[in-house]
């Protein structure tokens, strides 16, 4: 019983929109085929919901390891957004990198059940780490990772680890036989 | 003979070594059947693994992986003797003392088992909430007096009965996951620990307000949640639990504000998380303009218990106009954490010294901050506060999603208080002034107290400021930043002396 649409999954109640004519050299257009393909995909894969852009850059995410500058007019031409839509939804969520992350990731929770255990600590020996290997490691910080009993809390290449402090977060960083 | 043997799926016992433990059971061969149930919440003693014996489910707790073989040698099939042997789980002193409503299952089951969730209760709520006209389970859930968990308080049954009288064809029910303050974990352990129950209460609401599409806005820091609830909704489908309810998972990106309510819409809506001004109300224009029910985690997940057995069973526990029971969390620095469920009117001292055993680290308690990052921090002089809406609220503090963040005394308050207009300026969404401005100030404005810098000017200053974002600002973020920074200063005074370097 679903009401009519617009072509990008949301109801007609919203404000019309200007039809962009066909011009020679969109900007899509001349969007890297290496990107495009993928967010035109992901952008099929998801079209039938509803408001879908942030399920959209999620899988270019997920793709492509970020979602690159590249991607932007290309959604919006197929979602019939303006690119400073695009833009100003990729760039309000904190997930969404504009460049992939590198090889090893570190989220620390900086939020305050973990600063009572220590978190602080954690995340400056983190960024230490980070300054030491700026191409091997990326750094972020996070503001709860709902751990707030075992914390200090920290996420190690996607996996969430409890109690870590500096010496256990160097374990964890260490790859599996390069232990001394 | 084969046996059972529970190890937690939670992703906090996995934090600590869950996984690891199931692979060193491995050792024990075929004559081991591991059930990965939810956390029983006790989160001190994670991993905490149990073996059924015929006296009932025995733990062991907290099992590092390097303890399991001494554990099989020792006997732990048959649930022998062992120094890790807290004994017979439900008769464990700290879980045997509390009201176990909303996280009755916790523990017990299997998540992901659709026949372990309805042995054990499951379904009963939406089977007799479906022989029940709409209008009837909007009034049982009413006279339940069941409240919004989410932190607001707002009864539940008023805002169904809002979006039910609506003539609308199309109404959404929406649950919001994004579950962001420090200090709570109960959404993220209801959805990963019981999340057939999350479903049923959807559903259940569904039918109350005449909804036929729901969403679950469920934070992207919780996968392991996001990946519990999308096999659960399939399992449910599948058995027809669903009837013609569409039950959708949405993932947010990192932004603390989408756990605002009108927020969260913008972003379910496909858009910047920007806070929209009330009115209107979610209830009358929500999600795409439409009738919407917006409930947090907790409160869904509570209401199959409330048709199950009725709204006088749930409504006879609490005190005042705080009904039912209420998911305590405990966290930060504290001896044994987890959940607390219990009716409300409990005191904060016994959540904190009782349950909680005072601090990890073993230095006195110095502040506890309830309520997560907008809520106030107290001091143990306050620790007579019963745990109710309008108790806290007259002492100045509130109850929130019922999150409790435990700090020994070596905590600077003036620096919490810093990192309150920190954090506000971090996650504002930017709409109104107080907030995204005025963050900014009270950072600045603490500072220059903290140097010693014209100190009674600027602490007059940061009350003016204060009021103004209290008064001004468009919705809970800029509106309750002032409240850990004012019961700071209230009760932590000494702490914003200049420093001496």
């Amino acid at each position: 019983m679903r009401e009519p649409e617009l072509p990008d999954g949301t109801l007609g109640r919203r404000r019309g929109r200007r039809e962009r004519g066909a011009e020679p050299a969109s900007p899509a257009s001349r969007a890297d085929p290496a990107v495009a393909g993928p967010v035109r995909a992901a952008v099929a894969a998801h079209r039938g919901e509803r408001g879908p852009l942030l399920p959209i850059l999620h899988a270019v995410q997920h793709e492509l390891g970020c979602v690159p500058a590249d991607a932007v007019p290309v959604l919006a031409e197929e979602l019939n957004l303006s690119r400073a839509e695009v833009h100003g939804v990729l760039t309000f969520y904190q997930d969404f990198r504009a460049e992939p992350a590198n090889r090893a990731t570190v989220r620390v929770c900086r939020a305050e059940a973990c600063q009572a255990v220590g978190a602080e600590q954690v995340y400056g020996y983190a960024r230490d780490l980070a300054a030491s290997a700026p191409a091997e490691l990326t750094v972020d910080q996070v503001f709860c990772l709902g751990n707030c009993a075992l914390g200090p809390s920290a996420e190690v290449n996607g996996r969430l680890h409890g109690r870590v402090d500096p010496a256990r977060l160097r374990v964890l960083l260490t790859p599996a036989g390069d232990t001394a | 003979m084969t046996a059972t043997v529970y190890v937690p799926r939670d992703s906090a016992a996995r934090s600590v070594g869950a996984d690891e433990v199931v692979a060193a059971l491995a050792a024990a061969g075929p004559d081991v059947r591991v059930v990965r149930n939810g956390s029983r919440g006790l989160l001190w003693l994670e991993p905490l693994v149990e073996v059924a014996t015929a006296a009932g489910r025995v733990g062991y707790g907290p099992v590092a992986p390097g303890d399991v073989a001494g554990l099989l040698a020792a006997g732990l099939l048959t649930g022998a003797d062992h120094p890790l042997r807290l004994g017979v789980v439900d008769d464990l002193p700290w879980l045997a003392r509390q009201h176990r409503v909303t996280f009755a299952r916790m523990g017990v089951t299997d998540p992901l088992c659709p026949e372990d969730y309805v042995a054990n209760g499951g379904l009963r709520g939406l089977r007799r909430a479906r022989e029940m006209a709409p209008a009837a389970v909007v009034a049982e859930v009413t006279e339940s007096g069941l409240r919004g968990r989410g932190g607001a308080g707002f009864p539940a049954g008023i805002k169904w009965q809002t979006v039910l009288a609506c003539l609308d064809e199309l109404k959404f029910v929406c649950c919001n996951a994004d579950e962001g303050d420090s200090g709570t974990f109960a959404d993220r352990m209801v959805m990963e620990g019981d999340p057939f129950m999350l479903i049923e209460g959807m559903a259940i609401a569904a039918h109350a307000v005449g909804a036929g599409e729901g969403y679950l806005y469920i934070r992207s820091e919780y996968p392991d949640a996001v990946a519990t609830m999308r096999a659960a909704i399939g399992i449910a489908r599948d058995r027809g639990w669903l009837g013609d309810f569409a039950l959708h998972v949405r993932v947010g990106a990192g932004a603390y504000i989408c756990g605002e309510e009108t927020a969260m819409l913008e972003s379910l809506e496909g858009k910047r998380g920007m806070v929209r001004a009330k009115p209107p109300i979610p209830a009358l224009e929500g999600l795409f303009g439409r009738p919407t029910v917006v409930n947090n985690v907790l409160t869904l997940a509570t209401v199959p218990a409330i048709l199950a057995d009725g709204a006088a069973a749930y409504r006879g526990l609490g005190v005042e106009r705080s009904r039912g029971t209420q998911v305590f969390q405990l966290g930060g620095n504290i001896a044994r954490g987890g959940i607390v469920e219990t009716a409300f009117g409990v005191t904060l001292g016994e959540l904190v010294a009782g349950y909680g055993g005072g601090t990890r680290t073993g230095r006195p308690v110095r502040a506890v901050q309830v309520g997560g990052p907008l809520g106030a921090y107290l001091p143990t002089s306050m620790f007579d506060l019963p745990m109710d809406y309008e108790a806290f609220a007259a002492a100045g503090a509130m109850l929130g999603h019922g999150g409790v963040v435990v700090f020994d005394d070596s905590v600077d308050m003036a620096a919490q208080a810093r990192f309150a207009f920190e954090f506000c300026a971090e996650e504002s969404c930017g709409k109104c002034t107080p907030c995204r401005v005025g963050s900014v100030r009270g950072v600045e404005v603490i500072d220059r107290i903290r140097a010693g810098e014209q100190r009674d000017d600027n602490l007059m200053l940061l009350g003016d400021l204060c009021d103004l974002m209290t008064d001004g600002s468009l919705c809970a973020m800029g509106g309750l930043t002032p409240m850990p920074v004012r019961s700071a200063l209230t009760h932590f005074t000494d702490d914003f002396e200049a420093r001496t370097p």
